[in-house]
């Protein structure tokens, strides 16, 4: 992708020494700034920081013991508490913290292959063939966008409930398997990414249509694949209403539901709950970390996955 | 989101006969082909979005009554919830919140889009990627995050008022509440709108830019007339999903509850209170209708704004 490597291109662009050769490398590296505003760093990296704060803020106080929580500035250190922090997060309610991790985990890795996968085979099927109630399909798909999932939760609930499917991971794992946007931007991704010609090229190879799937279509859907499976990841990794309303049994929540009971818990006070609130801000800080490790290692794929949808969209 | 149906659409035909089949054998194959791939997300978009959705449409045509049991009364349901003062009041919170938080979300992420495509600030692969980073954070630890900010115990916000001899405000008072949920919502969310405009922007053609640089353009000229038209559509796609948003929260909301009970309400925002009629009240049948009156709604500014949008748009090339 071009944003990638025009910005790799352009760190070392600076100082150029002779007009010929600063125009020959603004046209090699295209757009990727030939000369850099000060006030334009400023602004951005204000703004930078206002998304940052917090986070640091999380993590300092993820160092600190209960009372320095309270009677130390938040983004100074107090007593580095970080390693008996995960000790007790480790051992409240039998360790049950790592029990929502894995859950969460299982879940959510579940849900995201699964769901980009349907979408993937969905979203290439729309792009590359013409059949009958194609275009009706694919409308509803499109206006199935549009529906608030929330929405879909109370009833679906008693349907589950109905099945006897409520407080298991079914009930958390299923809803988390349509991912219409999935479907529309895979559509919009392979129509570019699988040449039709290529198709009919393996097609007088004598390569039957799912060969062409599997064996030629989902290596050039790779980043778009990464794309719809990331953002399927958030869905579920961050998802709080759904398990909320499906799940009773605690050693089946997913860290969200968890972390929210203990925090209500700390609030409410009492009982010498108030010492949760440091395995709350602890636990917060480890039930970030895989994601986010996930998008910035993953970013070079995902992000020219988006960019076909975003252009189109 | 319709536009890329219509191009969708139109590249179909051409593609079908540049593939023009063989033989009719040839084409029932690959019509088989299609519905097979198609199949496993219709068969879980059938059992885990249209169903319920139905059911919930059917729920919410009967009343349910500890005498007398189920009755269907048809549209009653439904002249109750536009009638209900706790409903209209959490739909014009999140009306509020509409017009407020998301135009300063939507412009941030495109002056951070802008910003970051310009080449012209230091560092901005960082910058980008710092941006992004709060959208994988689950709204609950973002929620419980910010709470603790915003808290009078031990939140920094407090104690920098504290330590500079002023008055700490309650962000989490009646009064403030709804503004540190905007301000919660924001720091979740330009992350993410960013980078689908900053990706549109990225293949935005650079010709274009050279010939605008030729004909004396500046910056802000060309990020003004070219790169904010071309990626129109990306913009429009952040405001729908914004819109969507708005109208669903939950998350937030539910969690700040619980730091600040006095402060909001069961019924603060539709789905809220939609949730509560569920699992507190017990009452299935209104609780379905809330949220299926709340999807109307949904729907209906989502197409306003599309439609607007679209006007918009040939007005722009008209002109």
């Amino acid at each position: 992708m071009s944003a990638v490597t025009s910005e790799k291109v352009g760190a070392p662009g600076r100082g150029a020494s002779s007009a010929t050769g600063r125009a020959s490398r603004r046209r090699s590296k295209g757009r990727a700034g030939s000369r850099k505003s000060p006030l334009l760093t400023v602004i951005l990296w204000v703004i930078a920081a206002y998304f940052l704060l917090p986070l640091i803020w999380l993590v300092i106080s993820s160092t600190k013991d209960n009372g320095d929580l309270f009677s130390t500035f938040g983004y100074w250190f107090g007593k580095f508490n970080l390693v008996a922090n995960v000790e007790s997060l480790s051992t409240y309610q039998g360790g049950i913290f790592w029990h929502w991790l894995i859950n969460t985990v299982v879940y959510s890795v579940t849900s995201a292959v699964l769901a980009a996968f349907f979408a993937t085979a969905a979203g290439y099927a729309f792009a590359k063939y013409v059949f009958p109630g194609s275009k009706a399909l694919f409308y509803s798909v499109l206006g199935a966008i549009m529906i608030p999932t929330t929405a879909l939760a109370i009833p679906t609930f008693l349907l589950f409930s109905s099945a006897g499917l409520t407080d298991t991971p079914f009930a958390v794992v299923l809803p988390s398997l349509v991912s219409p946007f999935g479907v529309f931007l895979m559509s919009v991704y392979a129509a570019d990414a699988v040449d039709t010609s290529l198709m009919e090229a393996a097609r007088i190879d004598g390569a039957g249509e799912f060969r062409i799937f599997f064996q030629v279509a989902l290596r050039l859907l790779g980043p778009g694949i990464v794309t719809v499976l990331l953002f399927a990841l958030v869905a579920t990794w961050n998802n709080y209403f759904l398990p909320l309303i499906m799940l009773n049994t605690q050693t089946l929540f997913p860290l969200t539901v968890g972390l929210s009971q203990w925090e209500a818990a700390s609030s409410s006070g009492g009982g010498g709950s108030q010492a949760l609130f440091s395995s709350v801000i602890t636990g917060s800080l480890i039930s970030i970390l895989p994601l986010v490790i996930a998008f910035l290692y993953l970013q070079r794929f995902w992000q020219s996955g988006l960019a076909t949808g975003g252009v189109k969209g | 989101m319709t536009t890329s149906a219509n191009t969708l659409a139109s590249a179909r035909p051409a593609a079908a006969e540049r593939r023009r089949p063989r033989t009719s054998s040839d084409k029932r194959r690959q019509h088989i082909a299609a519905y097979v791939l198609i199949a496993p997300f219709f068969l879980v978009f059938l059992a885990m979005l249209v169903v319920p959705l139905f059911y919930s449409g059917y729920l919410s045509l009967f009343q349910t009554k500890l005498v007398g049991g189920t009755t269907f009364v048809g549209i009653a349901n439904y002249i109750r919830a536009f009638t209900d003062s706790q409903f209209l009041s959490g739909l014009g919170r999140m009306g509020l919140f509409l017009i407020i938080q998301v135009p300063v979300m939507v412009c941030l992420a495109l002056f951070v889009a802008l910003a970051i495509d310009s080449g012209r600030a230091k560092a901005s692969t960082g910058a980008r990627l710092l941006i992004f980073i709060p959208y994988a954070v689950p709204g609950v630890v973002a929620t419980l995050l910010w709470g603790y900010i915003y808290g009078t115990d031990f939140g920094p916000i407090t104690q920098i008022f504290q330590a500079l001899g002023l008055h700490a405000p309650n962000l989490l008072s009646n009064a403030n509440v709804l503004g540190s949920l905007m301000n919660i919502v924001t720091w979740e969310f330009v992350g993410y709108n960013m980078v689908i405009m900053y990706s549109a922007l990225r293949s935005i053609p650079t010709d274009l830019y050279e010939a605008a640089e030729i004909d004396g353009a500046g910056q802000f000229r060309i990020a003004w007339s070219i790169k904010i038209p071309a990626i129109r559509p990306a913009i429009l796609l952040t405001v729908i999903f914004s819109i969507i948003g708005t109208f669903q929260l939950f998350n937030e909301p539910e969690l700040l509850q619980s730091i600040a009970p006095n402060a909001i309400s069961s019924s603060y925002t539709p789905n809220l209170y939609a949730y509560t009629l569920a699992f507190v009240n017990h009452d299935v049948n209104y609780a379905a209708t809330i949220a299926f009156a709340l999807g109307f709604v949904i729907m209906i500014i989502s197409f306003v704004v599309q439609i607007a949008q679209q006007r918009s748009q040939r007005q722009g090339a008209s002109a």
